[in-house]
């Protein structure tokens, strides 16, 4: 007895709701198969017929070597230990100077400031456009300052310190979050005991915020190494082992690109490298929940 | 002059329909998941009368409404046995159309939950949805049915306004409205009064009693007064621990002034509950 | 612990909180100093190619052909500026539809187990870096698209990679949009005879409007601002396309592309595309906190 066009637009919706995921998930997952199955593909052994243990074996060994040695032809043959290296290195610096911002900047703003200062408010909606900046923007900014400036030129350190800039507002959101979920009950209660300032933050705020900060410090390493645009012309493209912070080095997702782009024959091992890749930001991940579930159950513990 | 006294499905005029109407539970038991919420209640409704369904918190008076216009569909652990019948139609059969069932039984709930939308399409939409009126028709619903509510006045030169921004007691009138412009046979209360300050209640329980010339009413309620003014029979649940039962129904002077159960007599008096 | 005994730690307590909120107060001010720097960098190196080639020359010019020297070049950005503006605008129109499709699937159709799925998976989309989507566009849509229309390598590939990408994104706001729509509303539309898909999609959804609104804005200034997935399937053209077929170039491409090499006034514009793409986001992401901010879409 409904009217029949309105029926028949509900009807078409209701059909859309069920396409439109299988649509989405089958994109995607025709993506993750065609990286496994490349990527996988790039370490199996050569003449294998046959998958039998001594496949195997060959690749684990091709794993492994891939993993530990040098790249050669341009990254056509050899391996991403320089890069890895490298990566490492960029994400080190990275969190070494985030952090310490990130954490001072949510302290400030979840303890010593009140919800409706004026100079609070300015600070959250800096840190929301900064939030904002597209990842390129932030590459330019860095060749601006940390490469010509201030004289880094294309090296490790000017790359960590642009990514450090890209994960402070993801950082300080965290941050803030863990500082804000501790109940503000125990605060008082410090208070009332007579704890100074620095003994409620370091003592009872600091150490319950502990497994949301851990998790947030997790979660902005994935984000860092998942960046590209920003390091292109800041951490430079020299694909050998770095001897200093000073000198250039290639993040691992800098190599995909460029073994995909620009190196004929490269596809394999961009292929090897994105699984890498991923496989990397999976094990972060999960580092990120067991960290936060042991910290938990620790404090819980110790209750 | 539009006739708006339309035939239904069954070539039933309102009239007869209404004066069919009459709804019947045998033997229902509810389960959530496990647990049991209704345990074995057989119980009338009669056509044009208003029936209270009274008993403490927690002692299933709500499923026992839900059950009857089948929103317990909502919830996947719910399992319903027994028989609610809605004159000859067995409600929770399969073949029955769940939609044109919630047609003919129509709900209120305690918080007012008018849709954010403008008080227009806050009416035009179920109409709309069912169907079956061209749009003067649907205007002209409408507005007599917000004359019946006697809302008319208080909102004419603001129809297009959002409904969230009417009082309480206005938004539970709307929602009235908008189940009362289905032209539905049962309306189904649920404390509707709960959530409003004391002259709105006062307002919405003598719409209520103005309605039972051509409604069957259930009205499910904590408050003994309530029950008392509107009722003209009174059915008291009560949860024993493994489920809500039925303890006594009957008419309301019977109930309140010569209960047959002692629990019944503990509860009416304040005594208990 | 050996460490307490250090000056620090001897201090009295009052010094040590007014250091301590002392030294948090100035790292707040360096971290809310970082966008004023991008911004105050990005206008200072492209100062010199607004003023020796001028704003209006970026618009005029027939061709993006930069040299060192403003006058011997040419700055014309429209082209990628067409190029940046559609594949943003073909991947919003997916990824709108198809985000708010999936977030209507999880919450009010899908059961549950197959809902926690889904979920997960649009989680690990977020999740997957750019250069991957890119290399699967690279090496297996561009060929795809190369079969039915070469090169291949266009604003088509561009677009289906960039949905991809901003889906979760429109998924995950469009959702909370949902979560915001008090669970009353359904019920009472479920009582009232509404079928599903009539309580979600004539009541759900426009009691979310400004919620879903809020999603899509978001999501374009993602889209926008996306580098390397684009440069690696677009093709890097710079002309503005007849079709989906043809390759494109967008302001992100461009800067990425050429900042390696670009000398004097052709790295002055870069930057000022790079000011322009920065103005684009930061316009965007103020109109959806101000739309979200304006009418609350629930019942008061």
């Amino acid at each position: 007895m409904a009217r029949p066009d309105a029926r028949w637009s509900a009807r078409a919706l209701e059909a859309a709701v069920w396409i439109a995921p299988a649509i989405v998930a089958g994109m995607f997952l025709w993506l993750l198969g065609d990286l496994l199955a490349r990527g996988v593909a790039a370490f199996l052994p050569r003449e294998a017929d046959a998958f039998d243990f001594g496949a195997a074996i060959e690749l684990g060994r091709n794993i492994v070597a891939f993993l530990t040695s040098a790249p050669e032809r341009a990254g056509r043959g050899g391996g991403i230990a320089p890069i890895l290296v490298s990566t490492g290195l960029i994400l080190a610096v990275c969190i070494a100077a985030a952090l310490p911002f990130g954490l001072g900047t949510a302290l400030f703003l979840s303890e010593f400031v009140p919800l409706r200062s004026r100079f609070g408010t300015l600070v959250r909606r800096s840190l929301d456009v900064l939030a904002g900046v597209p990842s390129i923007v932030f590459g330019l900014f860095g060749n601006a300052l940390f490469c010509r400036l201030l004289g880094l030129r294309f090296s490790i350190l000017s790359g960590g310190l642009t990514l450090a800039c890209m994960v402070l507002p993801l950082l300080i959101r965290t941050a803030e979050e863990s500082f804000r979920a501790v109940p503000i009950s125990q605060r008082h209660a410090a208070a009332a005991a007579g704890f100074s300032q620095w003994s409620t933050v370091f003592r009872i705020v600091l150490p319950q915020a502990a497994p949301g900060l851990v998790a947030g410090l997790i979660l902005g390493i994935g984000r860092a190494l998942a960046e590209t645009a920003a390091l292109i012309f800041t951490s430079g493209y020299v694909d050998r082992m770095p001897g200093s912070l000073l000198d250039s080095g290639r993040a691992l997702s800098i190599h995909i690109y460029d073994l995909s782009m620009n190196v004929p024959g490269g596809n394999a091992h961009a292929y090897a490298s994105a699984l890498v890749l991923i496989v990397l930001l999976v094990l972060i991940n999960a580092a990120a929940r067991w960290s936060t579930m042991r910290l938990l159950h620790g404090q819980e513990r110790r209750a | 002059m539009i006739d708006l006294d339309r035939r239904d499905r069954t070539g039933r005029s309102a009239d007869e329909a209404n004066a069919a109407a009459a709804l019947s539970v045998t033997g229902l038991t509810v389960r959530y998941g496990e647990s049991i919420a209704l345990r074995d209640v057989t119980l009338d409704f009669p056509a044009r009368s208003i029936t209270a369904v009274i008993g403490p918190s927690g002692c299933g008076k709500t499923t026992l409404l839900s059950c009857l216009n089948r929103l317990t569909d909502l919830i996947p652990s719910c399992r319903v046995e027994g028989q609610v019948r809605l004159g000859d139609t067995a409600i929770h059969d399969s073949r029955t159309d769940v939609v044109a069932l919630r047609r003919r039984v129509g709900m209120i709930f305690q918080r007012p939950t008018p849709f954010p939308f403008s008080i227009r399409r806050n009416l035009e939409l179920p109409l709309r949805e069912h169907g079956g009126l061209d749009k003067t028709e649907i205007a002209a619903r409408i507005e007599q049915t917000l004359r019946e509510i006697g809302l008319w006045d208080e909102v004419r030169d603001r129809l297009d306004r959002p409904a969230p921004t009417l009082s309480g007691g206005q938004q539970q009138r709307l929602c009235l409205a908008r189940a009362l412009a289905l032209r539905p046979e049962v309306i189904l209360l649920d404390e509707p009064c709960g959530a409003l300050d004391p002259i709105s209640a006062g307002v919405v329980e003598d719409l209520i009693l103005n309605l039972r010339e051509r409604y069957t009413i259930v009205i499910v309620t904590h408050n003994l007064g309530q029950a008392k003014r509107l009722a003209d029979r009174v059915a008291l649940l009560w949860s024993d621990g493994r489920g809500g039962t039925l303890i006594e129904h009957g008419s309301t002077a019977q109930v309140f002034d010569a209960p047959r159960d002692e629990l019944t007599a503990a509860y009416v008096s304040g005594r208990l509950g | 612990m050996w460490w307490r005994n250090c000056r620090l730690f001897r201090l009295r307590s009052a010094t040590r909180d007014r250091m301590l909120i002392g030294t948090s107060r100035a790292l707040a001010c360096v971290s809310a100093l970082v966008v004023v720097l991008i911004v105050a960098f990005l206008i200072g190196e492209s100062a010199p190619a607004l003023a020796r080639v001028g704003p209006v020359r970026f618009f005029t010019d027939e061709s993006w052909h930069p040299t060192a020297d403003a006058s011997a070049g040419s700055f014309g950005l429209v082209p990628t500026l067409v190029g940046t503006l559609l594949t943003s605008a073909g991947a919003i129109a997916l990824a709108g539809g198809l985000g708010i499709l999936s977030a209507a699937f999880t919450r009010f159709y899908a059961p549950r187990r197959l809902a926690g799925w889904y979920a997960l998976m649009v989680e690990l989309m977020a999740g997957v870096p750019s250069v991957v989507y890119g290399l699967w566009g690279l090496m297996v849509l561009v060929p795809l698209i190369a079969a039915v229309r070469p090169p291949g390598a266009s604003l088509l590939a561009g677009i289906v990679v960039l949905a991809l990408m901003i889906l979760p994104t429109v998924a995950l706001l469009a959702d909370a949009a949902f979560a915001a729509v008090p669970r009353d509303c359904v019920t009472a539309a479920a009582a009232l005879g509404l079928t599903r898909g009539a309580s979600v999609f004539r009541v759900v959804v426009p009691a979310a409007r400004s919620g879903l609104f809020t999603a899509v804005v978001l999501a374009s200034a993602r889209a926008l601002g996306e580098t390397m997935a684009v440069l690696m399937v677009c093709g890097n053209v710079v002309r503005i396309p007849r079709g989906v077929f043809d390759p494109v170039r967008t302001l992100t491409a461009t800067i990425a592309l050429e900042m390696g090499y670009a000398r004097g006034d052709h790295r002055a514009a870069l930057f000022v595309c790079g000011l322009v793409l920065l103005a684009a986001v930061t316009i965007l992401v103020a109109t959806a906190h101000a739309a979200g901010r304006g009418r609350p879409h629930g019942t008061t």
